[in-house]
């Protein structure tokens, strides 16, 4: 029987795609109907349609398609183990003592945004490279420092990302494909370098984190020959109620639990622990950057593979937006503007205090935590200022723009469907839908700090401009 | 102003909750500033540099909920303490699961068979090619595609053994499911395949009201049986219905096909094992009797012989058969001066069978979808002596919705018709179904009352003939639209043929 023959032999299960009342006619004979959330195809500009329509191409589809697969199976079989801490200066390749490292794409001090620039004057400072805040924005415009983004340099950082020589970093090493990730530690919330602020609180506490909590979880690892096993760890707090980016309280007590039998062996005075245990305490963030690096560990060696259209980075620098996509190997960044955060507040503080979309953060999301995994943390939906519905439907619809599911990190309340991974940039100019991003919101003013919490997007053009670039690559 | 101070001792909110409900709680009004949090050092240390301490806050423990209001209002403290206990709306149950392409949405319903698509021309090839590589039946009512994009998707669906409807395919039923624009009828044995949308409902309502029904109505968008094209869709469609178990009758609908086409449609007809009847509306009776197929030259006959075809008893049936008395009484109201006709129609078919009836006896009449570029209408916005409109065409649907749907274009000329002495007749159709307008006649009525009164007042007498296409099981009331036409002094015909004929029969001077 031909496959018309069969048709007029099965009930109609109808796609719906365009005009909403068809829906509703269909609906009221009892057919079943599915009315598409469709969008004009990369937002109906003709040249991103005639790149989509090349990449489809039969003989290239198949080719991206393998290529996509291949990424997407370096990501879920990525196994990221946090083996030490160690000062930048003596593990981050490329570190020098006048380089100063930042979130998101590349940008020149002039261009940064207040938060950044605190960060970066509040760095100098606390390297003693500059007496003052002044004098550090003197040094910062005269040339003697070297700015480089933390993905150029095997690093993620939260919000400015600003990391210098002293710094100690999470070492995280992917055992299944050998390459290592690194981050910097919590500040914890919400006064702290990374949001900007800069006065003597927070160079004080750089220091305390330099003297005491840096070389104690050094030590600590040190006496732990095995590594901490993340992507365990993070599939038991998304099992918890953590999306791990803005949520991280189930997460920071595993790593706290993995943690304490060592740091109790370490050198340090019981006073120094209980100080180190009390920091931690303070605040759910303390095992944030530990998924940054977890992510950036498990992208990296995705990144490069020839043909894939798969996003390997998402990062931004509070002025602009950037991507990196697999299938343009090396540092080859898309950008657009970056965008505001919408959310929360703390009190006292309005949305126009906002500085935009800031931090190497949404490389979680890159994985497929965060914002992805939103469906997990039913606790903080306020953040997408809805209901646990709409959580559920945040996880669902980033299903519709990338690769497949990540079967060693799963979500409970969707029957443990696995995270969604390896987005396609592909599947976001058809869809025109974006990637969500939980994120933190920090005062756009230098010296203030964390003022709330969102979600954002990143802007279109971005892809827009990777999908050109990729088809005349390809 | 005033600062309001409660500890709510041992009470939890996380603190993104508590966000949430601070930014809620600043929004309220009088309230200059209003903080909701849990009595940390940290946020103890927030209040005092705001200058809202107080020795209660001061001495709140972690575990307690500090609510602190700097008002003007003495009820602040109450409202934002509401905020706390609000309960949203109770949700409907689990999320509906959205898709936003066509890839995705059939990888996920396994059972999707079919895709309407009505998107934007620019986009809907690449749509519906999206279908059909997923194996979905496609039903494309959008317009504006190309012809060699035409080609290909008929090509390929062809190739992979799928219906392809369209694209500007607006009316098809499939499965006794009426898609886009078509009507409620009863199902049956009867197949249409039909090039014209208006056309093929009207055979479906003419076959009901027979007492006859579908089994299925294809559609094949408008330029299937262009030589380019070459029918690609009318020809699977044939196959498709021949192979059906439950089609007992054939019936095609189109304007003439291209006459290649038209060759390879009637060695179908020719081979195929059940009748077929054959409604070209102004095609050639001899060819398609000779390839043993059933001619019709207007729509309620194709209707009939399909009925009968199917098995019907002729004795048993209303053939609805033309008023002749009245026919009588309306030539000798109209001055003879009132010599045209005017057709204002919003279905194109509909439109051009009333046209064709008309040709028969007259050779001055004018459309804007003449065939004969001499009869085309200089400018589609001036009538000349017969004149047929058709709003759907793209001269009235620019950045407007069809006729069907807004029925504003069509209101404005009507009165503009009504006004001319020279014009005997007005003739329109009214669309009903799935996808048309609710009240089609009720939009008009006022429009119909005024000109009657006008022609009146200036002495004459102004003939308007409204066609209702519908069956009564469609949700507009077929009967209630209808007594609203007789009730406005219009007269009703009972078929798109019987609209055409009584139109011409009206303006016949001197037979």
């Amino acid at each position: 029987m031909s496959k018309i023959n069969e048709l007029f032999n099965s009930k109609l299960n109808v796609i719906n795609v365009g005009i909403e009342s068809f829906k509703d006619d269909l609906s009221q004979q009892n057919a079943t109907v599915t009315h598409l959330e469709w969008a004009p195809p990369g937002r109906g500009n003709p040249e991103i349609i005639a790149a989509l329509d090349k990449l489809e191409d039969p003989a290239l589809a198949e080719k991206i398609e393998a290529a996509n697969k291949l990424a997407v199976e370096r990501i879920v079989n990525s196994q990221p183990v946090l083996i030490g801490f160690d000062q930048a200066i003596n593990v981050v390749p490329g570190m020098t003592k006048k380089t100063i490292l930042h979130a998101g794409p590349p940008i020149t001090w002039d261009k940064m945004n207040g938060p950044m620039k605190g960060a970066v004057t509040g760095a100098l400072v606390f390297e003693g490279l500059a007496k003052d805040l002044e004098e550090a924005a003197e040094l910062a415009a005269s040339g003697e420092i070297t700015f480089a983004p933390c993905h150029e340099h095997n690093c993620v950082g939260s919000m400015a990302g600003v990391t210098s020589a002293s710094m100690y970093m999470h070492i995280v090493e992917n055992k299944t494909y050998g390459n290592i990730a690194y981050t910097n530690l919590s500040e914890q919330l919400s006064k702290i370098l990374r949001m900007g602020a800069n006065d003597e609180s927070v160079i004080n506490r750089l220091i305390w984190m330099r003297d005491t909590l840096g070389p104690m979880l050094k030590e600590a690892m040190e006496l732990n020959p095995e590594g901490i096993d993340l992507r365990l760890m993070l599939a038991q707090a998304l099992h918890m109620g953590d999306e791990c980016h803005n949520r991280n309280v189930a997460g920071t007590t595993l790593l706290v639990q993995a943690l304490t039998p060592y740091l109790i062996q370490t050198s340090f005075t019981v006073e120094q622990q209980k100080e180190v245990f009390d920091f931690i305490a303070s605040s759910d963030y303390f095992s944030g950057p530990t998924w940054m690096a977890l992510s950036k560990c498990a992208l990296d060696a995705a990144h490069g593979i020839e043909n894939s259209t798969i996003v390997t980075t998402m990062a931004r620098n509070g002025v602009e937006f950037g991507i990196r996509v697999s299938g343009m190997p090396g540092f080859t960044w898309f950008t657009g503007p970056a965008q505001k955060v919408v959310g929360p507040m703390f009190a006292g503080y309005k949305p126009e205090d906002s500085g935009l979309d800031i931090g190497d953060s949404a490389i979680t999301e890159t994985y497929g935590i965060g914002g992805f995994a939103m469906a997990t943390a039913p606790a903080i939906v306020a953040l997408v200022g809805g209901t646990v519905e709409d959580a559920i439907g945040y996880s669902t619809k980033m299903k519709e723009i990338t690769t497949t599911e990540n079967p060693n990190v799963t979500i409970p309340m969707l029957d443990f469907m696995g995270i969604p991974t390896g987005i396609d940039i592909q599947k976001v100019l058809q869809t025109g839908v974006l990637p969500v991003i939980n994120t933190a919101i920090a005062h756009k003013d230098a010296g203030i700090g964390m003022i709330g919490a969102g979600i954002t997007y990143p802007p279109m053009e971005a892809f827009e401009k990777a999908i050109i670039a990729l088809t005349e690559n390809l | 102003m005033t600062v309001q101070v409660l500890i709510k001792t041992n009470t939890y909110f996380d603190s993104v909750s508590l966000m949430s409900l601070s930014t809620k709680a600043n929004q309220i009004e009088g309230v200059e500033q209003a903080i909701i949090a849990m009595g940390t050092e940290m946020n103890k240390e927030v209040i005092r540099n705001v200058g809202l301490m107080t020795p209660e806050v001061e001495a709140a423990k972690t575990s307690d909920l500090m609510i602190i209001v700097k008002s003007e209002s003495a009820t602040a403290l109450e409202e934002v303490e509401e905020l706390l206990t609000k309960k949203k709306a109770p949700s409907k149950g689990a999320s509906e699961i959205t898709y936003a392409t066509i890839k995705s949405a059939a990888e996920n319903i396994p059972d999707a068979n079919l895709a309407v698509i009505a998107v934007n021309g620019m986009y809907a090839a690449r749509e519906a090619r999206k279908a059909l590589e997923n194996d979905l039946h496609v039903m494309m009512f959008s317009d504006n595609v190309s012809v060699e994009d035409e080609i290909k998707l008929k090509t390929l669906a062809h190739e992979k053994g799928l219906l392809m409807m369209g694209p500007d395919c607006g009316t098809a039923i499939i499965g006794n499911v009426a898609l886009c624009f078509a009507n409620s009828v009863r199902k049956g044995n009867i197949g249409i395949v039909g090039a014209s949308g208006t056309g093929s409902q009207e055979i479906s309502v003419r076959i009901h009201e027979f007492g006859g029904g579908i089994t299925q109505l294809i559609g094949t968008g408008g330029r299937d049986l262009s030589e380019a094209v070459g029918g690609i869709m009318m020809l699977d469609g044939i196959k498709a219905l021949e192979a059906d178990e439950a089609t007992k009758v054939i019936v095609l609908v189109s304007k003439p096909p291209a006459p290649s086409v038209e060759e390879k449609v009637l060695a179908q007809i020719k081979e195929c094992t059940k009748p077929v009847v054959v409604w070209f509306i102004g095609g050639d009776e001899e060819k398609v009797t000779k390839a043993g197929g059933h001619f019709a030259k207007m729509s309620k006959e194709a209707a009939l012989k399909a009925v009968l075809l199917a098995g019907a008893d002729e004795s048993k049936l209303n053939k609805r058969p033309l008023n002749i008395p009245l026919v009588e009484e309306v030539r000798a109201k109209l001055k003879p001066e009132q010599k045209y006709i005017r057709g204002l129609f919003s279905g194109g078919t509909l439109c051009d069978e009333a046209m064709h009836i008309a040709m028969e006896k007259f050779d001055n009449v004018y459309s804007n979808i003449q065939r004969d570029p001499d009869y085309r209408l200089k400018d589609v916005k001036v009538s000349q002596e017969h004149t047929f409109i058709d709003f759907g065409d793209d001269d009235f649907t620019q950045g407007k919705p069809h006729p069907m749907i807004d029925p504003s274009t069509r209101m404005e000329r009507f009165m503009k018709e009504a006004k001319d002495p020279s014009v005997g007749v007005i003739v329109m159709d009214f669309v009903l179904g799935f996808g048309a307008h609710e009240d089609p006649v009720g939009a008009m009525l006022p429009a119909i009352i005024e000109a009657k009164q006008l022609a009146e007042s200036e002495g004459r007498h102004l003939e308007i003939i409204g066609y209702v296409l519908g069956t009564e099981l469609d949700k507009q009331n077929l009967d209630d639209q209808v007594n609203k036409l007789l009730a406005a002094g219009a007269t009703h015909a009972s078929s798109s043929q019987n609209a055409g004929l009584l139109a011409r029969e009206f303006v016949v001077k001197g037979e």
